[in-house]
């Protein structure tokens, strides 16, 4: 798997450090602790991945951002990266006039008090792989058949549901930007 | 035989726990150092875990599924394979505990003892920590397996005592824990950037540090607000925009040239006098900020410490500025009067001994030396400076003569 392979890149120094955005097709993931409970369809086929959470879909209208960082020494905390990354998105919400946030004990970005991104994420040798997903499409009937995450009730939103349609470019340089901002790297 | 504890590490400041996701090695097998030895799961995250050292992966303490507390052993590697990470070898004559269990298990006795035994039967780990602190386990309530005793009943057994002096001890409490912040519905907490990490502490450090007095002085404008229209087109035309900046700029450098003492630093009891006028500018960003510093401001003209300024100020806001841009000032003008600020008490920035506060520059009507009054630019500068090495006789000269300067500003420098 790609990113895999650039973590082992990484870790010896072959490559620098990279941001990956992509759009996956139809997929539900289970995070290293997640249990099948949460999948209300049995019918689905999840996929078995390596970062921690629980099940959860992604598909086309989402932003996938996998940063592949070699954490510094003042960096090395993984509360402090989940922090991070659910500051990027923060940020980027403020870019387009919207106040997202945090809530207490569930990492991610909410919008509204609904859920707008998912973070997941591994760490080898403070590398770092997984990342956000950031649902910003029409279509969000993808989450219907699980619990996404494993919280009960929970609602997801995207950002065309408050802003009309919106542009993936714009959305990726945007994303760069406050990326960029908050781990202090240029994106080249 | 030295063996090496793997311990379960520590992930972040506020991770006090890891649950084991699994063991990448089996005890027996080789490992190097840095290898991948075992995955943790903590809130969202998952990591792989690397080998503290090479050698033979011994013991594993705890399985998958289990949440073991940070910085706890959870496994040992030693130079050799085969054996038990904790205690050496046992002995080749083992207590009596074989013939205990040989016994019936009928009788009640026979179960007291099976009891004994399970008890004993902790983890060479925790037998260890007991012998060393002198604790028969069996004296003790287990709550693991089958009432074993774990290292955290050990662990608590050996609290309790040295619990109850302590709280007596307990002085009254300075720091903080009174005010501490508490939670509130609808509260959106916000980790420091690096950035504001680096700032909070050099604040701290810097008030901790250094002395600090401030005086402000009142400077009349109007010239240079004179000079700086008439030749505003001239620079202009050569690429650059001519501000207020390098003019006080220039008047800090012929005060720190007669008053060295102000671009000095404080060494051992020593007070070091840079041979250089590195001059720090603070540029306000949207996410902080940072101090670029001009270096070798007295060699500069007007036109090169104008263009020094708009380059700097330029690279900090589109984050382009390399390291040794923002070190080795030697003393520091910041400017809150952008923003309208008539003076601040601005904090020195270490290791420097003085910052320059610059005020706004509005129209006043003041009173002239011929009692008439007037309306003319008027700017409050202010200057921290640290007391432990600069009087204030001294600060307010320099000050006096910055002043001076700015009011009577050759125009020759232009």
């Amino acid at each position: 798997m790609l990113q895999q392979d650039l973590v082992q890149r990484r870790k010896h120094d072959e490559i620098g450090d990279q941001l990956l955005l992509l759009e996956h097709p139809p997929v539900y993931t289970l995070g290293r602790g997640a249990s099948l409970e949460n999948l209300k369809d049995a019918r689905i086929q999840p996929v078995h991945t390596g970062r921690g959470g629980e099940i959860t879909y992604h598909g086309p209208g989402q932003l996938i951002a996998y940063p592949i960082l070699l954490l510094e020494e003042g960096r090395r905390d993984l509360h402090r990266y989940l922090r991070d990354l659910e500051q990027v998105v923060i940020d980027l919400c403020a870019d387009y006039d919207l106040r997202a946030g945090r809530e207490a004990g569930k990492t991610g970005v909410w919008l509204d008090g609904k859920k707008l991104a998912s973070i997941g994420v591994r760490a080898a040798s403070w590398v770092t792989s997984h990342g956000v997903a950031l649902n910003y499409g029409q279509d969000l009937t993808g989450f219907d058949p699980i619990v996404p995450c494993g919280l009960q009730g929970v609602e997801m939103i995207s950002l065309s549901q408050i802003l009309g349609e919106v542009a993936r470019d714009d959305l990726e340089d945007r994303f760069c930007r406050c990326f960029s901002r908050i781990f202090g790297r240029e994106i080249l | 035989m030295s063996n090496t504890q793997v311990l379960m590490p520590q992930m972040g400041e506020s991770i006090a726990e890891g649950t084991i996701v699994t063991w990448l090695k089996a005890p027996g097998d080789r490992v190097e150092k840095d290898e991948p030895l075992f995955e943790i799961s903590t809130d969202k995250v998952d990591a792989e875990i690397p080998a503290p050292a090479s050698g033979y992966l011994l013991e594993t303490l705890f399985g998958p599924g289990e949440t073991v507390e940070v910085n706890k052993v959870v496994a040992y590697i030693g130079a050799e394979k085969g054996g038990t990470g904790s205690t050496p070898p046992a002995p080749a004559t083992p207590a009596p505990e074989p013939q205990k269990v040989a016994a019936p298990a009928a009788s009640v006795s026979a179960e007291v003892s099976l009891e004994d035994l399970r008890r004993q039967r902790s983890s060479p780990l925790v037998r260890k920590m007991a012998q060393e602190h002198g604790v028969d386990i069996r004296q003790l309530q287990g709550t693991g397996v089958s009432g074993r005793v774990t290292k955290a009943d050990l662990q608590a057994y050996l609290d309790k005592p040295k619990a109850a002096p302590a709280a007596s001890q307990a002085r009254p409490s300075l720091n903080g824990e009174k005010f501490k912040y508490s939670a509130g519905a609808g509260d959106r907490l916000e980790p420091f950037t690096p950035m504001r990490a680096s700032i909070a502490e050099h604040m701290v450090i810097s008030r901790d540090t250094s002395v600090h007095v401030t005086t402000v002085f009142e400077v009349d404008m109007t010239r240079v607000v004179k000079l700086r229209a008439r030749h505003k087109p001239g620079y202009t035309a050569r690429g650059v925009n001519l501000t207020y900046m390098p003019f006080i700029m220039k008047a800090v450098v012929e005060g720190l040239r007669s008053h060295p003492i102000l671009n000095s630093s404080i060494v051992d009891n020593q007070v070091a006098y840079k041979s250089h006028i590195n001059l720090g500018m603070a540029v306000a960003l949207d996410w902080g900020l940072l101090v670029p510093v001009i270096k070798q401001a007295d060699e500069l003209s007007m036109l090169g410490m104008s263009r020094q300024i708009a380059d700097l100020a330029e690279r900090a806001r589109t984050k382009k500025l390399k390291p040794e841009e923002v070190t080795e000032g030697t003393f520091t003008v910041t400017n809150p009067g952008v923003f309208g600020s008539l003076f601040g008490t601005p904090i020195i920035n270490q290791p420097q001994v003085a910052i320059l506060g610059v005020g706004t520059l509005t129209k006043r009507p003041v009173v002239t030396e011929d009692d008439a009054i007037a309306i003319r630019h008027m700017m409050y500068l202010a200057l921290s400076f640290d007391h432990r090495v600069i009087d204030g006789a001294t600060a307010d000269r320099f000050m006096a003569q910055i002043k001076a300067f700015l009011q009577d500003f050759p125009e020759s420098l232009l």
